[in-house]
């Protein structure tokens, strides 16, 4: 079976089964291990992507589920050296712990903000519970996403 | 002290930007040319002898590399403070999920498939499930100081109370892996998600018979350990290696999260009996103390859990007749092992609990109960360590107070109960913690760690330390104390990735001894590195360029110079391992904290409402880490209180995913206020102690103090879940 779409801007194709995780297309196939695996089973969020702008659990996708769709993933938004306003934010913020977490962490927050999320952080821990972190407490992944909101208002 | 502030600031994570963008490579990130994909068959029954086990007629097996006991070069045991664990069980079993035989396959996914093709025959045998039952002792220690039975009887109150605490899963989001390889020379190197290389290091020596030149082992960006990786890795690194033995190729073992949880090691259960007497005035006069943790199956870090807890579970208090029992005991149960804490959670939950039981019953406040009996400079512990400096226990105990707003809270949550028509009961709860900072007694002694700075001729200077980064700032942290002590910018210090070639041993990452033990060794690496570059004469270059010319100066011919710093023992530090007395830490660090919560009346849920703690950390190297640090402790002290229990039947871990066992969510988690309250330690870096485990310590008796200020209600066992509280106001009310 033959499936295409888009990954981060760009038209990839897959063959094999159509019941393959899209978490292992994006890490085995194209090698795009930013996203992580936490549980297999969408409870904890590491894996998320945005499929057409929504985040969802890559582990939880059957890969014929987004043909013809657009795929997100962490490597979309910026590079070390040049990082994403939303990655700043974490980095200032103290966002990031581990790091196993933040890829599906940010994806989530992307998400949230390119919907026009404001900084209210009861609204932010609405919308990221679905995204388990060990290390944090939240508190600072929390600001992170005030912060990036903060700012993407003033410059929208 | 050098021009540049480098220390107290909140310095950038060094590897944020690789692990925001998605290119910090855990182990399963690595693609390792002709890796093949490793599976562990483990036993299903908790106690009993193998009799046979029979690969399935007609299975592809020529497709697979299978390893058995009989594989091991060298000898079948994971060692560490015993020997008693067999890396692949052979003849017997004695814990449900024990590894028995392992396979290896190019397509993952086949590799777990060829399980369901092999059958073992047991030969069951009774099981010892619960630590009451159990008769095998690892380890045991007694404590006496003063008068206690006397003390008893003279007391004008007493409190008894019995506390059980449950099995706790560190849950680091990226669960165990590691992936191990032969070089074409005969070096076996492991590649995992750890924090203690060196342990790898010493466990794959004898099963594998090779000399230490022949090991190797490197840290992969790690996930989150909390204890987790502390000794497990042995594990999952050797099984790796003996598949890639026998494959001949690199061999990959990644759990996923059901086979993590049910197999890898928890937090110690615990049953923790105390008497606690005072006079009327409210001073402590004696403390009589029962501890009983459940070791699981083998011995692993059991002795030194066992020792920890029982050195804080008197709570930080001054108390002149004291009595403690503990012993750790066999069951076949999956052995449990460190988690952050490191069995202070369990003992000081306890005794934090009889602190609130005295304060009810002598109808003192709590916090003037506590104002009281709390350590200060010139106290002397059970253990007789006297307390000299760094003793923040009093000033964290009243910046929490001041901070929270605690007695106004109180106040504010009586009205709100007394108010008819409310839909839920509030409370408020305050507790005290101690964690002492390094390994315990003679460990570091036993350890003699070393860490070193290195310059090389191209002038890169270099941290060398196999202390781990795993989320909690070591790489940072490092950066920092080298630059500050030489006075120079952070960017031009490079901190090397812990793998046993390339760093010496800094000791295991644990024991909130990275920054104090670690750290020290580091600022005495680079005074031994500014001397020799020129003392005081010259001032030591603060430039890439200079740097370049001093190296030059330096290396002569050689390609670096290496200034390694050995731990010693500070003057005036005693332990006595025989008697079990001395200063059995260099320093403790202290944390209050201070919760409100509610309690729906219908659901029995439990909201906390504000947190409020403060900490004696000593100096804080970089406050946003340090705070991160804080904050991720409380949110796993708040799980441990409300949420989170290991359910086990016959044996075996019932609730082994995210869906049962839950975790705290954001939502779970309150926004939180940090204080840090330094009390500086003379002989920590720049005056810092320890903070990985101290926030663990302290949310849950807070918590269950808060619950019982809510409810009138005592509930002794952890977590204390909707159902545990429904049933005790269902006993109250005589239902």
């Amino acid at each position: 079976m033959r499936i295409a779409f888009t990954v981060n801007g760009r038209r990839r194709s897959f063959s094999g089964p159509g019941m393959t995780r899209l978490l292992d297309v994006l890490r085995e196939d194209f090698g795009l291990v930013g996203t992580k695996e936490g549980c297999g089973e969408g409870e904890c969020g590491a894996c998320t992507v945005l499929l057409d702008g929504a985040a969802v659990t890559s582990c939880l996708i059957p890969v014929a589920q987004v043909r013809g769709r657009r795929v997100a993933t962490v490597e979309s938004l910026g590079r070390p050296e040049r990082l994403h306003p939303l990655q700043e934010a974490f980095l200032v913020e103290g966002g990031a712990q581990c790091g196993i977490c933040t890829p599906g962490m940010l994806m989530t927050a992307s998400a949230y903000l390119r919907a026009g999320g404001r900084s209210d952080a009861a609204r932010i821990r609405r919308e990221l519970a679905g995204n388990l972190c060990r290390c944090t407490g939240y508190e600072h992944i929390v600001r992170a996403v005030q912060r990036a909101a903060r700012r993407s208002r003033g410059r929208g | 002290m050098p021009r540049v502030a480098i220390v107290g600031r909140s310095a950038r994570r060094r590897e944020g930007p690789e692990k925001l963008s998605g290119a910090a490579r855990y182990v399963d990130d690595y693609e390792l040319p002709g890796c093949l994909f490793g599976a562990t068959l483990r036993s299903t029954i908790p106690c009993g002898r193998i009799r046979g086990i029979v690969f399935e007629p007609g299975f592809p097996w020529r497709e697979y590399a299978v390893a058995t006991a009989e594989d091991i070069p060298g000898a079948n045991h994971v060692a560490l403070i015993e020997t008693d664990q067999p890396l692949l069980a052979k003849d017997r079993v004695r814990h449900a999920m024990e590894p028995i035989l392992l396979v290896a396959h190019p397509v993952r996914a086949k590799a777990y498939a060829a399980l369901e093709h092999i059958r073992v025959d047991y030969e069951e045998e009774r099981a010892v499930l619960s630590p009451e039952e159990s008769t095998k002792v690892f380890k045991s220690f007694f404590i006496e100081r003063g008068e206690v039975d006397a003390a008893l009887a003279r007391a004008d109150v007493i409190v008894e109370g019995e506390y059980r605490l449950p099995h706790q899963e560190q849950a680091y989001i990226e669960t165990n892996g590691a992936a191990a390889w032969f070089e074409p020379d005969g070096t076996l190197v492991a590649l995992g998600s750890l924090q203690c290389p060196y342990y790898v290091q010493k466990a794959l020596q004898p099963i594998f018979a090779l000399p230490e030149t022949k090991l190797r082992v490197i840290q992969a960006v790690t996930g989150g350990g909390f204890g987790g990786k502390e000794e497990y890795p042995n594990v999952i690194c050797a099984h790796a290696a003996l598949l890639a033995r026998k494959a001949g190729r690199p061999v990959k073992i990644i759990y996923d999260r059901g086979e993590d949880m049910a197999a890898t090691t928890k937090r110690h259960p615990a049953v923790i009996r105390h008497r606690t007497a005072a006079n009327r005035g409210g001073r402590l006069v004696a403390q009589d103390v029962e501890i009983l943790m459940d070791g699981g199956a083998y011995v692993t870090l059991s002795p030194v859990v066992l020792s920890r807890g029982t050195l804080h579970a008197t709570g930080p208090y001054d108390c002149p007749n004291v009595r403690i029992r503990s012993r750790v005991v066999a069951t076949n149960t999956p052995p449990n092992g460190a988690f952050r804490g490191f069995g202070a959670p369990q003992t000081l939950f306890a005794a934090e609990m009889q602190m609130e039981r005295l304060a009810e019953r002598l109808g003192i406040d709590p916090l003037a109960l506590r104002r009281r009996n709390v350590v200060r400079p010139g106290s002397t512990l059970p253990v007789g360590q006297t307390l000299r400096e760094s003793v923040g226990a009093a000033r964290v105990l009243e910046a929490c107070a001041r901070r929270s707003g605690y007695r106004r809270r109180a106040r504010a949550c009586a009205r709100w109960n007394r108010a008819r028509g409310r839909p839920s009961w509030r409370g408020v709860g305050l507790a005290l913690v101690h964690h002492g900072a390094g390994f315990t007694g003679s460990g570091e002694v036993y350890l003699g760690s070393r860490a070193a700075v290195s310059l090389t001729r191209e002038g890169e200077l270099r941290v060398l330390a196999a202390s781990t980064e795993m989320g909690q700032g070591t790489t940072t942290l490092f950066g920092q104390i080298v630059a500050q002590t030489l006075g120079i910018p952070a960017e031009l210090v490079r901190v090397e990735t812990p793998d046993t070639t390339r760093v010496p041993n800094s000791g295991p990452t644990v024991a909130s001894r990275t920054c104090m033990m670690v750290g020290r060794l580091l600022r005495e690496a680079a005074f031994e590195l500014k001397a020799a570059v020129g003392g005081r004469a010259r001032p030591f270059p603060t430039t890439r360029a200079g740097l370049r010319a001093a190296a030059r100066r330096l290396c002569g011919r050689a390609q670096e110079r290496r200034f390694e710093a050995v731990y010693r023992k500070p003057e005036g530090v005693a332990w006595d391992d025989a008697a079990y007395r001395g200063d059995a830490y260099e320093a403790y660090s202290f944390a209050a904290m201070a919760v409100e919560l509610e309690v729906d009346k219908t659901t029995c849920e439990v909201t906390v409402r504000d947190l409020t703690l403060a900490a004696d950390i000593g100096t804080v190297i970089n406050p946003l880490l340090a705070e991160g640090q804080v904050m991720g402790g409380v949110a796993q002290g708040l799980g441990y209180a409300l949420l989170e229990s290991a359910v086990y039947e016959n044996g075996v871990m019932k609730n082994a995913r995210f869906t049962d066992y839950t975790i705290p969510t954001t939502l779970d988690t309150p926004r939180m206020q940090v204080a840090f309250v330094p009390s500086p330690y003379s002989l920590g870096p720049f005056g810092a102690k320890g903070v990985g485990e101290l926030p663990m310590d302290v949310p849950a008796p807070a918590v269950a103090a808060a619950i019982h200020d809510a409810l009138g209600l005592w509930i002794p066992d952890l977590p204390v879940t909707p159902e545990r509280i429904a049933a005790a106001l269902a006993r109250r009310s005589g239902a």
